[in-house]
């Protein structure tokens, strides 16, 4: 009872069906992830996990090529609407500079230092944390991200710096830390009450020239790299490259680093020991204008 | 005659070749105006992320968009509040699939004629192909402010007549928590296989049946988990969302606003999941879900009994749907969903006591009315399978095996298999190009369902009806 036209139709819905994922099949392979493949570099370790780049291709181009683009230069095709420095650019992988290091200022990161950034995200920007991914996923990131870049074909990463342990928090551990923010002039970004309100603060940039913002402690963000003490310990010394935030490492000592840890978390919005103690001090803001502590230029 | 025949033939052929001309234009331009691998696009825009970031394929999600939903439509990096977008911004979405389809019922009762007056009636199969349309939806959701959350869809039938689909506002990560968040208006259960963001669009295959059976006969309609309901959710899960649960009350009233239906009872529904990380394989989840509740088969009338009281519901009665949950991974590339599910309906519902739609019932639990002899709670056992095979974030193939069979009848004697029912679903949706502005599939289906005993007698016993559809559709939202 069927007319020719149903009939009709009915072939050629039939031929659409077939047709459509045939050729769409033909268009999205390429020879380029090949390439990735062969890369040296393309390896990565985590624990007893061993990740390849050429398994991230497909997270890659699924969850990561919107902003870092197909080659890893930041460019993908979301950057344009990226504006610093409320919405910093995304992370160019070929220039190998990454700001969450365990590694001293100016070497590569490990891949344990790629493989929690992935985890924890970037605060304050456009970058999630990618927390739902399994470990051998990101692991594969990692290999991913690193064959971006010739710097892991020719540089071996740094060694992570040692953290000393933690002391016990005392009011003179927080007041020498106030001492060490006056002496290395953190306040000049970050203001003296770690609003990111210093005198410097509106003319920070990247190495890109990207305008830059400082860590503000008071308004409940967590800052960029983790946000345990020993993060927090581990940015001092070991920098942000890539932004203006320099490594310590040089001008602090290893407890003067843990002073000033209990100092900023004096700033910090959520409720800690330090503030009280802060609060029970009466500990007033550093004067910029005041004299460096004696002893200690 | 024969040259108007040849004539209309001539007609026919000539249309079909263009048909089938302009069809091969629209492939070859979907075909080659693609880019390399892109939901809500009013998310996607906020955030500059593709779709794929959130969408296995739009609009189902994946476990990152599932976390982004429990978080309160928040990426959780401390710019999610609506100061730091551009004011310009706007958080809206429309969606709207037009189609063609081609829909064939057996056994259908049609009138038959001889010599211009009526005969009698025979069982015949209609077929029927045409253009259409989709209904149409508003979405608009997102934050109010750091962890206030929101969602407003306005949603229309074809006819573009309009009503909330969903309405709901939400208070998220109570006490700086994750595990705490309270969800309050109308909304979409915690499905973990979410009918709102099926894959499929046919009548039957853009359903899960499983959310919405009803026994033949039976006059429950306040058990449907894929339908939108009104109450309150409280809901949580861990910092990767690896760990998941919900416990919602809800008001017996199928998601109806304005205490027209089953008014005065309460329902709860469930849901608890776990996933595991299992290396190159993925991450597999497994859960468990119950709704439960009371809704009501007696309602106080007016007007010697034609018009019913609304909001005046009471007589409760009991009914349960629970089952489990996997979502399974084996690789990047194939994943396979199934929800199983037990339910049961209290005898009174059985027997057709409850539908309240729209004002009217046909059979009200009036004082004094008792239960046939022998009438008992209707129940029942389904599964779903859900295979996909994910090429890329552009291109995914679905199939579905629905199955649901009747495990006790509501009253002696019926068949045993009346009212079960099997369908099949096989598609593809093709994604031409993926940003992070829009979203655009190429759409093709195929449904097949078969149902025990629900077709018209005419001396047939529990004639089974079979009834199909293909479907291509164009998909779209911006």
């Amino acid at each position: 009872m069927r007319t020719g036209l149903q009939k009709w139709s009915l072939w050629l819905g039939a031929a659409a069906f077939l047709a459509l994922p045939l050729a769409s099949w033909a268009q999205l392979s390429t020879d380029q992830l090949k390439a990735w493949e062969s890369a040296p570099s393309a390896v990565s370790h985590v624990g007893n996990v061993t990740g390849h780049a050429k398994d991230a291709a497909a997270d890659y181009r699924r969850y990561c090529v919107g902003c870092h683009g197909e080659l890893g230069d930041g460019n993908g095709e979301v950057a344009q609407w990226l504006n610093p420095p409320t919405w910093p650019k995304p992370r160019n992988f070929q220039l190998g500079i990454f700001k969450c290091r365990s590694t001293p200022s100016g070497t590569l990161p490990t891949d344990e230092d790629l493989f929690d950034t992935i985890a924890r995200g970037m605060d304050r920007s456009a970058m999630p944390q990618w927390s739902t991914f399994t470990k051998q996923e990101r692991v594969d990131l990692v290999a991913w991200v690193k064959h971006f870049s010739p710097r892991w074909a020719n540089e071996k990463p740094g060694d992570p710096i040692k953290i000393p342990p933690e002391p016990e928090v005392t009011p003179e551990r927080i007041k020498a830390g106030r001492d060490v923010f006056a002496r290395v002039q953190c306040w000049k970004c970050h203001g003296v009450q770690g609003m990111a309100n210093g005198p410097s603060a509106s003319t920070l940039t990247d190495d890109l020239g990207a305008p830059i913002a400082a860590f503000n402690f008071t308004e409940g963000s967590r800052p960029k790299c983790g946000d345990t003490d020993q993060d927090i310990y581990r940015i001092f010394m070991t920098g942000l490259d890539g932004t203006p935030m320099p490594s310590f490492a040089d001008n602090i000592k290893p407890e003067e680093a843990w002073d000033l840890v209990f100092y900023l978390r004096t700033f910090m919005h959520q409720p800690s020991k330090e503030k009280q103690m802060a609060k029970q001090l009466n500990l007033k803001p550093v004067d910029p204008n005041a004299p460096p502590p004696s002893g200690q230029q | 005659m024969r040259v108007t025949r040849r004539l209309q033939i001539r007609n026919l052929a000539h249309f079909a070749t263009s048909f089938f001309a302009v069809s091969l234009v629209l492939v070859f331009l979907v075909a080659t105006c693609s880019q390399p691998a892109n939901a809500l696009p009013a998310f996607a825009r906020k955030y500059g992320l593709r779709c794929s970031a959130c969408h296995e394929s739009w609009p189902m999600l994946n476990y990152f968009g599932q976390k982004f939903k429990d978080n309160g439509y928040q990426l959780m990096n401390d710019r999610d509040a609506p100061i730091w977008q551009n004011p310009g911004y706007w958080p809206v979405t429309f969606r709207i699939t037009p189609i063609w389809h081609r829909l064939s019922t057996g056994k259908v009762l049609v009138d038959t004629y001889a010599g211009g007056a009526l005969t009698g009636q025979a069982v015949q199969r209609i077929t029927t192909s045409d253009f259409d349309l989709s209904g149409l939806d508003f979405h608009t959701g997102g934050t109010l402010e750091k962890n206030f959350s929101f969602y407003v869809l306005p949603s229309s039938d074809p006819t573009a007549s309009f009503h909330f689909e969903t309405v709901m506002a939400r208070l998220d990560n109570l006490w700086g928590s994750p595990w705490l968040n309270v969800k309050l208006g109308k909304f979409e259960l915690d499905n973990l296989l979410s009918e709102k963001r099926i894959l499929t669009l046919t009548g039957n295959g853009g359903i899960y049946q499983l959310y919405h059976f009803r026994p033949v006969g039976d006059g429950n309609i306040f058990g449907q988990m894929g339908d939108n309901q009104l109450g309150l959710e409280v809901l949580g899960h861990s910092w990767n969302d690896r760990t998941r649960y919900s416990a919602a009350l809800l008001s017996s009233n199928d998601g109806t606003v304005e205490l027209v239906d089953g008014a005065n009872s309460y329902s709860g529904f469930f849901t608890a999941s776990q996933a595991f990380d299992t290396g190159k394989a993925g991450v597999q989840r497994i859960g468990a879900y119950a709704f439960v509740g009371l809704a009501p088969t007696t309602w106080a009338t007016t007007g010697g009994g034609a018009t019913v009281i609304p909001g005046s519901g009471i007589g409760n009665k009991s009914f349960s749907r629970e089952g489990f949950v996997g979502q399974f991974y084996f690789g990047q590339h194939v994943d396979l969903q199934v929800v199983t599910q037990h339910g049961e309906d209290n005898a009174w519902f059985g027997q057709g006591y409850g539908d309240l739609i729209g004002g009217t019932t046909t059979l009200n639990n009036v004082t004094g009315t008792v239960l046939p002899t022998g009438a008992r709670n209707p129940t029942w056992n389904g599964v779903l399978f859900e295979p996909h095979y994910v090429y890329s974030p552009q291109l995914i193939f679905i199939g579905r095996y629905e199955t649901i069979r009747m495990s006790q009848q509501s009253t002696p004697g019926t068949a045993s298999t009346l009212g079960n029912i099997s369908t099949y679903t096989i598609g593809y949706r093709y994604n031409p190009f993926m940003t992070s502005r829009a979203g655009f599939a190429w759409h093709n289906e195929y449904n097949w369902l078969h149902q025990d005993g629900t077709g018209p007698t005419l001396g047939l016993n529990a004639a089974n009806i079979n009834t199909s559809e293909l479907l291509l559709g164009f998909d779209f939202d911006f």
